[in-house]
């Protein structure tokens, strides 16, 4: 069964490769059922594989060739299947293939040759990130992880005639790069290390204390790289601001890029190299507090958004804070448990507003719709269940996994814990101020609006129901001991990841803890239905309000304190260092050849005296160093 | 007769040639200059014939070295003699088209 596995980044590679070299004949149906049938054949064949490592199927990896050998380094070209590869797989192909089937309606006024360019681009950002879980050492995951940062700058920038979006889709790409950096040099510092990208070995060599590979300085320096990249590709304090612009990008693309798959890369990479990072204390500590600070942060800012895909982008961040907070405090588990759920109520969600924005003709600002609930059933029925989903609320999913970091976080210091709560309460907040502002209430848009609105295609609520059956039972596959059930996620993931610590709480305090939460964020959703859904927020934010609404003002303060002086120090460049110095340089050798040949051109003076001067003067010359030959050899040889 | 006097006599009689060349502008004066370095070095060919010959003639009275150099200067008088007819020529015509034998005349070539 391991060897199809080469088989499931291979569909969605021919995907791209028929929809970008023949976007310009084919038709937009041929198109689509490609584009959504490579996904399809990539799930099939990722369910298989899951099924045989669930039934015991040993971890293997499958080297297909030799992608790089030097005397020292061999790296093949291998893809690995395991339990965590295997569950990304199923996520990123099956919520894949749901937003390739919902793309297709969505973006069905596009002109044929851009629908083609546009499932082009999502099956390449599939393969990538199929590459990018599947690959078995840390080369082919920077494959994946460069290939899916190249997907996102293409898709964020899909309406490339829009210049607000070349500028979105071009952050995204340097705030990546950045992160990517830290990514490269980790894995630089492996390589020089351990002298192997491949995790088998890596992980084995860095546990191996006999032979002193690695220093807890080098552990917490490859470990704290590695987490700049996941900071970067994962959205986390202070590298967060390209997701939220990345909204540009049409809505089923912040569906799939910027909630489901790529943002949880990093994630997967510190899941995936959960050994090294559970040696380095220091960098453990620092993803938590980072995690934490950006779930509060960006929760805070998500509160004042209007534009109904920048309060989910936010809530993105926010939720990605939390998988930080859980790999911070080592639970790993939680973590990819909590990737999983956020996969499916978080698809819902942009998946529900692309249909809300279908429905209202491209209007995003929540200020102008209300009472949607009648006019789009379905739309509103799953929208409601994602938004109770991502607050916490049992038995939906979302309670599972998060309750799951929640509680880890309390075994590792209360304060987190306490600030983990104040976020959730946030979450349930916004979310369900979102929800009151657009589906409760009077509708607020213009008549002409009013006018067009109807539900979307089925092909656009067949997605929505599947995700949300999902988010409702997808946490029951982690249904923790305490409440009867086996968290079969645990014992499944159990084989690749370092033994978590063993949740020091009592049951009591368990339940105790759950209950608060719960509770907390019951109260903050009734709150925010009341106070929503007759008066909606219409005018703009006052006093701190203001600031929430803008960000906290962090890219105007990005663009003081780096972009300005970046482009003050080019221009300095472009005017001293390029224009006198480079310039000067080349302008110079042409003025120098070209009066010193003016200089020379005075000896052929045409005076015939003059020749037969210089041809006697040269005899001479040559009669003289002929004689002392010798002489002006030592001299040469004493001087060089 | 020692060869250093011949040597200095060409030497001087060649430097002569040369500062003459160098210094005069008249054509027929530059030429004569010009055959005086070509009979410095016939002067100096036969003086060292003369010596080489001298020295193999004392074991072998038939000897016949140095005889080369003899020759080369009969060449060299009868190519000079040609030479002479030839330069004669172009400074008559030079005089012809510049009514002068003033050689820094001959610039036409510049630029």
């Amino acid at each position: 069964m391991n060897k199809l596995v080469y088989l499931i980044p291979l569909f969605p590679l021919i995907g791209f490769l028929i929809n970008g070299l023949c976007r310009k004949s084919l038709s937009k149906t041929f198109i689509s059922v490609i584009g959504s049938g490579s996904i399809l054949a990539s799930f099939i064949v990722s369910l298989i594989l899951f099924f045989d490592v669930k039934s015991g199927g040993a971890m293997a990896v499958n080297p297909l060739f030799t992608f790089i050998q030097t005397s020292t380094l061999k790296i093949d070209f291998a893809f690995q299947v395991d339990q965590l590869s295997s569950l990304f797989l199923l996520i990123i192909t099956g919520i894949g293939f749901l937003i390739h089937v919902y793309s297709a309606s969505y973006m069905h006024e596009e002109e044929p040759q851009h629908y083609g360019r546009y499932f082009a681009y999502l099956n390449l950002f599939v393969f990538s990130m199929l590459l990018l879980v599947l690959g078995a050492n840390y080369i082919i995951m920077f494959i994946g992880w460069e290939g899916v940062g190249l997907c996102s700058y293409l898709l964020i920038g899909y309406w490339f005639k829009n210049n607000n979006y070349n500028y979105a889709a071009k952050k995204a790409f340097v705030m990546n790069r950045i992160g990517d950096l830290g990514f490269l040099l980790a894995v630089f510092w492996i390589i020089n290390k351990l002298g192997t990208t491949d995790y088998h070995q890596v992980f084995s060599l860095a546990q191996d204390s006999s032979k002193h590979l690695l220093s807890t300085f080098d552990v917490t320096a490859i470990t704290l790289l590695l987490f700049v990249g996941a900071m970067g590709k994962s959205a986390q304090i202070p590298l967060y601001t390209w997701l939220p612009d990345a909204m540009a990008g049409p809505t089923p693309v912040s569906a799939l890029i910027h909630a489901a798959t790529m943002v949880t890369a990093g994630i997967y990479m510190i899941a995936r190299s959960n050994v090294l990072f559970s040696m380095s204390e220091v960098t453990m500590h620092l993803i938590a507090i980072i995690g934490l600070a950006t779930a509060l942060f960006s929760a805070t800012i998500a509160i004042k958004q209007n534009d109904i895909k920048k309060v989910l982008a936010y809530s993105t961040v926010s939720q990605l804070g939390y998988m930080f907070l859980g790999l911070g405090v080592g639970a790993y588990t939680g973590a990819v448990f909590h990737v999983m759920t956020h996969a499916f109520f978080k698809a819902l969600l942009f998946l529900g507003a692309g249909s809300v924005i279908h429905a209202m003709h491209h209007e995003q600002d929540i200020r102008n719709m209300g009472g949607l609930k009648k006019k789009l059933p379905i739309t509103h029925i799953t929208f409601l269940l994602g938004c109770i989903a991502i607050s916490g609320i049992p038995p939906f999913s979302g309670f599972f996994s998060k309750d799951e970091i929640l509680a880890a976080a309390f075994a590792h210091n209360k304060i987190y814990w306490v600030l983990g709560v104040a976020g959730a309460a946030m979450t349930a907040f916004y979310m369900f101020r979102l929800y009151a502002t657009t589906f409760l209430g009077s509708f607020r848009g213009t008549h002409d609006q009013e006018h067009h609105l109807h539900e979307s295609p089925k092909a656009m609520t067949y997605p929505l129901i599947v995700l949300a059956i999902l988010s409702v039972v997808g946490g029951m596959i982690g249904i923790p001991e305490l409440m009867g059930g086996h968290h079969e996620l645990h014992h499944f993931l159990s084989p690749i990841l370092v033994s978590e610590k063993a949740h020091e709480i009592e049951h009591s305090t368990e339940w105790m803890l759950m209950g608060i939460s719960v509770a907390i964020a019951a109260i903050a959703i009734l709150f925010a239905i009341n106070k929503f859904s007759k008066k909606p927020e219409m005018q703009d934010a006052e006093g701190f309000g203001k600031v929430l609404a803008n960000k906290w003002y962090v890219d105007e303060l990005y663009d003081t304190i780096i972009v300005k002086p970046l482009m003050h120090i080019a221009e300095l460049f472009k005017s001293i260092v390029e224009k006198s110095g480079i310039d000067g340089a080349v302008n110079g050798v042409g003025r120098l050849v070209q009066y010193s040949s003016r200089q020379v051109r005075l000896l052929q003076s045409g005076q015939v005296g003059s020749y037969i001067l210089f041809m006697v003067l040269a005899f001479a010359l040559i009669i003289l160093i002929w004689v002392n030959d010798g002489h002006i050899y030592r001299f040469l040889t004493k001087i060089f | 007769m020692p060869i250093s006097n011949y040597i200095i006599f060409c030497l001087t009689l060649f430097t002569i040639g040369i500062v003459g060349v160098l210094v005069r502008r008249n054509a027929i004066i530059v030429f004569m200059c010009i055959e005086l370095m070509l009979n410095a070095v016939n002067l100096l060919l036969v003086a060292f014939s003369k010596m080489h010959h001298g020295a193999a003639y004392l074991t072998d009275k038939a000897s016949l070295v140095g005889a080369e150099a003899q020759i080369f200067v009969f060449f060299i008088m009868v190519v000079a003699a040609a030479e002479v007819s030839v330069g004669l020529a172009i400074i008559v015509m030079m005089y012809r088209n510049t009514h002068s034998i003033d050689i820094n005349f001959l610039n036409r070539l510049k630029n």
